[in-house]
């Protein structure tokens, strides 16, 4: 048990210093670091500052020990536009991609995770072909494109909602249904295929002969089993989300880090590009160790296996 | 369970109908792409009210028509998602086959950014090195390459490692042939269904990952033109000319799920062992 948790501990930290190293070959090759983070037109003093800070007239390896330190201490230098710190600037963002996030999955997992438990019932028939055709529009369906198709009929058409910005209720319900539509999709296609293997299990049978009611051999017996797998494609859509976020925020004009990416992407803001990848990357790197965790706990086999 | 059904016929013949569209549809388009009709900005669709049959799918805020806009897109959308497969298949396979032909430290490493790719969307990474690079068509298309070549060099990798352990891999090791022969000649086509497969997967990732960039305004820049930037122009204009974003959208989305469906019929006739687990 306590190995399980080890490897996966140390698997955790060989990937975020990739991250780090990837971040650091990428600065150092684009060019003169000086200039990517601080601009061309910045003062003599505040360069000389910023190479003694970085360590820039040492060795490429003294310079790439004290990055990582730079990176571990959250000191991802100043942006371009406005020149504030970067991680200050992240951290004003953060909480509306969690919120927009959070709202998109719960909406996946309300509608995506039920809808794959019906159709799993009832295998081969017209429900279970309606939900499978959802959720293959919902793989096609550029999340772009959906957002424009929405934006047009409830804003443009009907004009019962805000087509962009932030504030109440009603401005988060678009963009967390397009972010949605993907992880739903997902969900109930593999909800479906999990179901229906647990389905055919012996135990399902045995629990129907001592006359376990329907609803409570799904529910109780089936569910728990089929959780597993269910708990993997969470974990692994997380990038999807994140990924999503990133297109949806510019579409619907969403205050979060995802547009702010992009603007600083389009602007060259090298520092804050730096900044948003290394924390989105260690988001998504301690999201998936905490699933790989649950699924420890969900799954005693995986625990105490040879794996 | 092998009949093609409807659907796989129409997704295919889909397919079929936007390639040949690409390759040949400039020949029925009366305008350029360039062409510029100042006099007929905006135009609706020829089936609207205000459209004219000059224009049948309307015109664009600068008056170039729509037909030859969304065919130039074509081209160049499914000419960057074929580059970007090809080089994503073909290196991320050499990569699998080194792994497995090498073992030990070689493969470990390997493996190791092969689990660094897929534990980030590839869209961070991509927009990481558009912003410290600067934006290039060469640039862009290894960008399209380095998509999806982590789940090649997994596949071939433990492809290889499972057909080497077979009797006709040692028989041919043992008849003196060298381990290029026996990786390309003898291997590879065993291999060769599931990585098919696999391409019909990665193939609309890929689309979806240079329309969304180039809707950002972060892929194809203008004077070039794809489906996903005149997506991003029609934008400012959805409340005037929503033909400019429909259009596009529209395309993309066919292309994407033809593909999603026809690499499912694939999959279920090359590879029965897939089809069990995911389905």
């Amino acid at each position: 048990m306590t190995r399980f948790w080890l490897i996966k501990l140390v698997r955790t930290i060989i990937t975020l210093w990739f991250v780090v190293t990837f971040a650091f070959i990428v600065l150092r090759t684009s060019g003169d670091p000086v200039v990517a983070l601080l601009g061309a037109d910045a003062m003599p003093d505040e360069i000389e500052h910023f190479r003694e800070l970085w360590g820039l007239d040492r060795s490429l390896f003294a310079q790439y020990i004290s990055y990582i330190g730079q990176m571990a201490t959250g000191q991802f230098g100043n942006s371009l536009r406005d020149s504030r710190p970067v991680l200050e600037i992240i951290l004003e963002r953060l909480p509306a991609t969690a919120q927009l996030g959070l709202a998109a999955f719960i909406i996946a997992a309300v509608i995506g995770i039920p809808a794959g438990i019906v159709a799993a019932l009832r295998r081969g028939r017209l429900t279970d072909r309606i939900v499978m055709v959802f959720a293959v529009f919902g793989f096609a369906l550029p999340n772009f494109f959906l957002g424009i198709l929405l934006i047009l009929l409830f804003s443009l058409y009907l004009q019962i909602l805000p087509s962009s910005g932030t504030g109440t209720f009603l401005h988060l319900l678009m963009p967390s249904i397009t972010l949605a539509t993907f992880t739903a999709g997902t969900l109930a296609r593999f909800t479906r295929s999990a179901m229906l293997e647990v389905l055919e299990k012996p135990y399902m049978r045995a629990a129907a002969a001592r006359g376990v009611p329907f609803w409570q051999r799904v529910l109780f017996h089936a569910l728990p089993n089929a959780a597993i797998p269910i708990v993997t494609v969470i974990g692994l859509n997380l990038g999807q989300l994140v990924a999503g976020a990133i297109v949806i925020e510019s579409v619907f004009a969403w205050p979060g880090i995802g547009r702010l990416l992009v603007v600083a992407v389009s602007q060259r803001d090298l520092a804050v590009v730096q900044g948003l990848v290394l924390v989105i990357a260690v988001t998504m790197v301690l999201a998936n160790l905490i699933v790989d965790l649950l699924y420890g706990l969900l799954d005693p086999r995986i625990r105490e296996g040879a794996k | 369970m092998s009949r093609p059904n409807v659907i796989t016929l129409l997704a295919g013949g889909i397919l079929v109908a936007a390639v040949a569209t690409a390759i040949v549809g400039n020949v029925f388009t009366p305008h350029l792409v360039t062409d510029q009709a100042l006099l007929s900005r905006l135009k609706p669709p020829a089936f609207l009210e205000g459209g004219i049959a000059e224009f049948p799918l309307g015109t664009d805020r600068i008056g170039r028509d729509m037909v030859a806009r969304l065919v130039a897109g074509l081209q160049m959308s499914l000419s960057v998602a074929l580059a970007g497969t090809l080089i994503g298949a073909i290196f991320g396979t050499f990569v699998g086959f080194l792994a497995a032909h090498f073992r030990g430290l070689t493969e470990e490493i390997l493996m190791m950014f092969v689990d660094f790719q897929a534990s980030l969307p590839f869209i961070l990474i991509a927009l990481t090195l558009l912003a410290f690079f600067g934006n290039s068509m060469v640039l862009f298309i290894i960008l399209m390459g380095m998509f999806g070549w982590e789940t090649y060099a997994r596949l071939a990798r433990g492809v290889v490692l499972s057909a080497r352990s077979q009797p006709y891999a040692r028989a041919v090791e043992a008849l003196g042939a060298g381990p290029g022969r026996l990786y390309l000649r003898h291997i590879l086509p065993n291999v060769a269904s599931a990585l098919i497969v696999q391409v019909t997967l990665t193939f609309p990732q890929i689309i979806l990952l240079e329309t969304s960039l180039s809707f950002l305004g972060l892929g194809i820049q203008p004077p070039n033109t794809s489906l996903g930037q005149i997506l991003g122009d029609g934008r400012d204009y959805l409340s005037t000319a929503w033909w400019i974003s429909v259009w596009p959208g529209a395309l993309i989305f066919l292309i994407t799920l033809s593909m999603s469906l026809l690499g499912d019929a694939l999959r279920d006739r090359l590879d029965p062992m897939l089809k069990t687990r995911t389905t």
